[in-house]
């Protein structure tokens, strides 16, 4: 087995008769930032939330750090896995949605302590300790009480990039995490995505963000209908695209 | 380029000031119900048949204070069983698995369907399609044989139709508030590594209680009057026992005044309790989460309160 932290081999994804994923073959290296373009419909969010099993995938395979996702392969047979051990390996790959997806009835303390203590076990003040210096680390070191619905988007956000780090995953996967808010705000959350790259965590970022892409980015993939249509070093897939769908997508989107 | 030129003096701007404009129609419909309020005022005081003496008299009376009892203990467990296997037929009923859903679904179907009334004296003569009951291993041994007719006492009749009839209503409510919860936050939790029953227990269930609560409270306060109907089952609950006392002394409007007062005031109680629930549940809903800590239910009773 590869070292790979994530590795697609021909990964395939019908809803009913549409199909989603048509064979996406790459792998992530432990450390190495990949970002994920394309159009919308293009699989990128589909493939992403495969890598974590919130959607089953129908053909191919997935491993996340040499282990298959979703399943335990016995000689040919894979065998699915019970629950105890979906959730263990959920808890090792943090993820940011679009949407925030914060808990609204819970204090951003409260939101970033709760999967800590009930998955974890981790004792009450050392998930308090550890919450504190997380929002520090994204800049809410007062906003410990507050709940979500006080809060502005950006600042949703990096809580809930927060309650992510607070599991210390090995992978961290961003579903479109700046979609969602105003310009203004869209700055803070990527200052802390570009923290996080910096400190070496494995990323997976499905975005729209050239500029972050070709910044943070060690490999661009460029989806369409589907399938990888290229994949490279930013400077090369952004900057000198080989083919006519990429050029096309960047020529709108810059 | 300079800021745009203000026009205010010194100090702040003045108020507006201007007529009013006339609305003759409100106060004529305002003269209206006063003067009906008057006339019903006039009619219930001066009409000597009312005898509030006789009201003020059995008001405390021991029979309607059991009664009163036996009725907020109606309500409780009918309620409690209600609550119960109202979120076990909602679970039941999202299930993935077809035939689990299918059940609830029936169980729904058939308590909805039928009067409570019925179902009450359903219960009440059980004994007479089961006289005996066998509790042991399904198609095995029975260990226990206990006799329906000396099992099924009215109360307990009223408990189990009241309680079970009040499960269909209950998990049609839990279900409502189990699909206002976004998809997102379970997935988020998902994400964070939670089981489902965590997710469900932490997550899911405190935001449904936000739809949940107020259509219980609904449900609470009808609840308390539809123990009436074990009166037909003579259960000693609060109408029944006024019913005992004004057969004896013909005073039956007086006494239904006295078991009015009563439900009336357990109605008002429930209304206190629930906004405190719903406040309770309400936590982080509203972007003001200040201004709501500062709201006490009487903020709620009188609009003066509300600042």
């Amino acid at each position: 087995m590869s070292n790979a932290m994530v590795k697609a081999e021909g990964v395939h994804k019908r809803f009913g008769r549409l199909e989603v994923l048509k064979g996406i073959t790459l792998e992530v290296q432990p450390g190495e930032v990949m970002c994920l373009l394309g159009p919308s419909g293009s699989g990128k969010s589909t493939f992403l939330r495969c890598i974590n099993h919130l959607e089953k995938i129908n053909a191919g395979r997935l491993y996340v750090d040499g282990e298959l996702v979703g399943y335990r392969q016995v000689g040919d047979t894979l065998h699915e896995l019970r629950e105890n051990e979906v959730t263990r390996r959920r808890a090792e790959i943090g993820m940011v949605f679009q949407s925030f997806n914060l808990f609204p009835h819970m204090s951003a303390l409260a939101n970033i302590t709760c999967a800590p203590r009930c998955v974890k076990g981790v004792s009450r003040e050392q998930a308090r300790a550890k919450a504190s210096e997380l929002l520090a680390r994204v800049g809410l070191a007062d906003k410990l009480d507050s709940y979500p619905a006080q809060l502005s988007g950006g600042q949703q956000q990096r809580v809930a990039i927060a309650r992510a780090l607070a599991m210390e995953p090995k992978l961290m996967l961003f579903d479109e995490p700046t979609s969602a808010l105003d310009p203004e705000l869209v700055g803070d959350v990527l200052e802390v995505m570009r923290q996080l790259a910096r400190d070496g965590m494995t990323m997976v970022v499905v975005t729209h963000e050239i500029g972050f892409a070709r910044e943070v980015a060690d490999t661009v993939v460029f989806m369409d209908g589907g399938v990888v249509v290229e994949s490279g070093a930013p400077d090369v897939v952004l900057g000198s695209p080989k083919h006519e769908r990429t050029r096309a997508f960047l020529s709108k989107v810059l | 380029m300079s800021s745009p030129e203000v026009t205010q003096g010194p100090g702040p701007p003045e108020e507006i000031r201007a007529v009013p404009v006339r609305r003759p129609g409100r106060w004529i419909a305002a003269a209206l119900v006063l003067l009906v309020a008057a006339a019903l005022a006039r009619s219930v005081i001066t009409n000597a048949r009312f005898e509030w003496h006789i009201v003020g008299k059995y008001l405390f009376d021991q029979r309607i204070l059991e009664g009163l009892l036996v009725t907020i203990e109606l309500t409780v467990i009918a309620m409690a069983i209600g609550v119960v296997l109202g979120v076990i037929l909602a679970v039941m009923r999202v299930s993935d698995n077809p035939l689990v859903s299918w059940a609830s679904w029936l169980y729904i179907w058939f308590f909805r369907g039928t009067p409570v009334l019925v179902q009450l004296l359903f219960w009440y003569y059980i004994a007479a399609l089961y006289p005996k009951l066998a509790l042991g291993i399904p198609f095995g041994p029975a260990l226990v044989h206990p006799n329906v007719n000396t099992l099924i006492t009215a109360f307990r009749a009223a408990v189990l139709g009241l309680g079970l009839n009040e499960g269909a209503y209950m998990a049609e409510i839990v279900r409502a508030g189990l699909i206002s919860v976004d998809d997102g936050q379970t997935e988020a939790a998902q994400s964070l590594g939670m089981t489902r029953v965590q997710t469900m227990r932490r997550i899911v269930l405190p935001q449904a209680m936000r739809v949940i609560v107020p259509p219980t409270g609904n449900e609470t306060i009808s609840m308390l009057k539809t123990t009436s109907l074990a009166s037909v089952i003579a259960v000693t609950e609060l109408l029944y026992s006024s019913e005992q006392i004004f057969a004896v002394n013909y005073k039956t409007i007086q006494l239904l005044i006295v078991a009015s007062f009563w439900y009336i005031v357990c109605t008002s109680v429930l209304y206190v309790g629930q906004f405190y629930l719903e406040r309770y549940y309400g936590r982080g809903a509203s972007r003001a989460g200040q201004a709501r800590d500062g709201l006490r239910f009487g903020a709620f009773a009188s609009p003066r309160g509300g600042r």
